[in-house]
C-alpha cells in the first residue's frame, strides 16, 4: 500500500486554505466527474481520487490527521486511539456532498487511515451506486431466449435475456445496483452485452449473410445445394448459369428480431464459384473444345 | 400513470434541498418532464438519476442552469455518437476477416 499525495492530486500546495482546496475540488470534479465523462473508466478513477482527497483535505481533523502521520501512515491507529482517550470529539457535520455514485469507494490508504470514521455524515440521500457489468455471450447463445444467472458483488442474479440481443446493446435492471445512502433507493444494475461470433454467419441487426462455394458445373447447368442456415439445413435451387456474387435471399432464416416474438430476419447467400483444380487430360481437352466452340460462336 | 412511478416535487425539494425553482427550470429547458396531478406537480421516477446529477452540479460544482443545459445537450449528443459508434462497429465486423 502506498501512501496517497491528497494535496498532489488537487493540485494545490500545503498551506492550501478551505476555501483554496474547495474551489481546487470543484475545478477538478467538474472535470473529472463520471457523470459528464459518460464510459471514461480513466475519468471515474481520477474522480476517485479527487474526491477521496477532498474527503480528506476539507475535514480540519482528517487534514490535521493526514499532515502529522500521512506518511506515516502506519502510525495513524495509534494516533487515533491516543486522540480517544483525550476525549476529543469527532467531526464536523458540514453538508458535504458524499457522491452516493462515485464516492463510496475509497482507496486502501484511506480505509487504513480513516476506517469507516473518516467519511463525513450526509444527511441527504442519495440513490445507490450504478453497477455497470458486461455479460459476455456467443452468438449461437442469443438464438433463443433463455434464463442466465450471473454474479455481481457477491449476488446472484438471474435474468432473461431475449432472443436477438445486439452485441453491445445495453439493458437496466432498476433497483439492482448498489444500495442508497442514508436510506437512499438503490442504484440500478446495467448490463453491457458482449457477443462473440462463433459461427461462419455474419449478423447486422436480424439479417445473417453467408458465402456458400457452387462447383463450376452446378453454376453453369443450374442444380440444387444443400445450404446452411443457423438451425438447420435447406435445399436450394440454383438457376443455370449463376455467376460469382449472386445474392440469395431466404425469408426468415436470419436472426430472430429483438423482443417480437416469432419474428426473424433473412439470410443472405452470396454465391461463389470454385474452378475445378488438377485436370485431366481428358478435361483439358474437352475445356478446350468448349473454349474454341465459344471462339467461333462468338465470331 | 402508475402513482408509485411518481416523486413529488415537494418531496425532492426537501430531500435534496433545492429550490422548487430550478426542477421548474431543468423543466421550461425540457431535462426533465414535470406531470401536475389534482394540482401537484411530480417528476418520473425513471428521472431521478438524471436530476440528481443535475443538482450535483448545480449545488456542489457550482454550475449555473445555462451550464447544466449545455452539459445535458452535450452528453446527449456523445451519448447518441456512443450508440452510433457501437452500430458502426458491429457493421464493421461484417466486413472483417470476411
Amino acid at each position: 500500500m502506498e501512501f496517497i499525495d491528497y494535496y498532489k492530486i488537487l493540485e494545490i500546495p500545503k498551506s492550501a486554505t478551505e476555501d483554496e482546496i474547495k474551489k481546487a475540488y470543484r475545478k477538478l470534479a467538474r472535470k473529472y466527474h463520471p457523470d459528464l465523462n459518460p464510459n471514461n473508466k480513466e475519468a471515474e478513477k481520477k474522480f476517485k481520487e479527487i474526491n477521496e482527497a477532498n474527503e480528506v483535505l476539507s475535514d480540519p481533523e482528517n487534514r490535521k490527521k493526514y499532515d502529522s502521520y500521512g506518511k506515516d501512515w502506519k502510525q495513524a491507529d495509534a494516533y487515533e486511539q491516543a486522540r480517544r482517550q483525550q476525549g476529543q470529539s469527532r467531526r464536523s457535520s458540514g453538508q458535504q456532498y458524499q457522491s452516493g455514485e462515485y464516492g463510496g469507494d475509497f482507496s486502501e490508504f484511506f480505509e487504513s487511515m480513516f476506517g469507516g470514521g473518516g467519511r463525513r455524515s450526509n444527511p441527504s440521500r442519495f440513490r445507490g451506486q450504478d453497477i455497470q457489468a458486461e455479460l459476455h455471450l456467443k452468438l449461437t447463445e442469443v438464438f433463443t431466449t433463455h434464463k442466465q444467472t450471473f454474479s455481481i458483488n457477491g449476488k446472484n442474479i438471474r435474468i432473461t435475456v431475449p432472443a436477438g440481443v445486439e452485441n453491445g446493446q445495453v439493458i437496466k435492471l432498476a433497483g439492482h445496483g448498489a444500495p442508497g445512502a442514508n436510506g437512499g433507493p438503490h442504484g440500478d444494475l446495467f448490463i453491457t452485452f458482449s457477443i462473440e461470433n462463433n459461427t461462419k454467419f455474419k449478423r447486422e441487426g436480424s439479417n445473417l449473410y453467408a458465402n456458400v462455394d457452387l462447383d463450376l458445373y452446378t453454376a453453369l447447368l443450374g442444380g440444387e445445394v444443400l445450404v446452411d442456415t443457423f438451425d438447420g439445413k435447406v435445399k436450394l435451387k440454383v438457376a443455370p448459369e449463376t455467376r460469382a456474387g449472386t445474392n440469395v435471399k431466404l425469408k426468415g432464416k436470419g436472426f430472430p428480431v429483438y423482443k417480437k416474438d416469432d419474428q426473424f430476419g433473412d439470410l443472405i447467400i452470396t454465391y461463389g464459384v470454385n474452378l475445378p483444380s488438377k485436370l485431366s487430360h481428358e478435361e483439358k481437352e474437352l475445356f478446350s473444345k468448349l473454349k474454341k466452340m465459344r471462339d467461333h460462336g462468338s465470331e | 400513470m402508475a402513482a408509485n412511478s411518481l416523486i413529488s416535487i415537494e418531496q425532492v425539494c426537501t430531500q435534496y434541498k433545492v429550490d422548487d425553482t430550478f426542477i421548474r427550470a431543468l423543466n421550461e429547458l425540457g431535462h426533465i418532464q414535470v406531470i401536475v396531478q389534482h394540482n401537484d406537480q411530480y417528476i418520473i421516477r425513471d428521472q431521478l438519476k438524471d436530476l440528481e446529477s443535475m443538482i450535483y452540479f448545480y449545488t456542489e460544482l457550482q454550475i449555473n442552469i445555462e451550464g447544466i443545459d449545455a452539459i445535458a445537450n452535450l452528453l446527449k449528443q456523445i451519448r447518441e455518437l456512443q450508440d452510433e459508434l457501437m452500430l458502426t462497429k458491429n457493421k464493421l465486423n461484417l466486413f472483417e476477416n470476411a
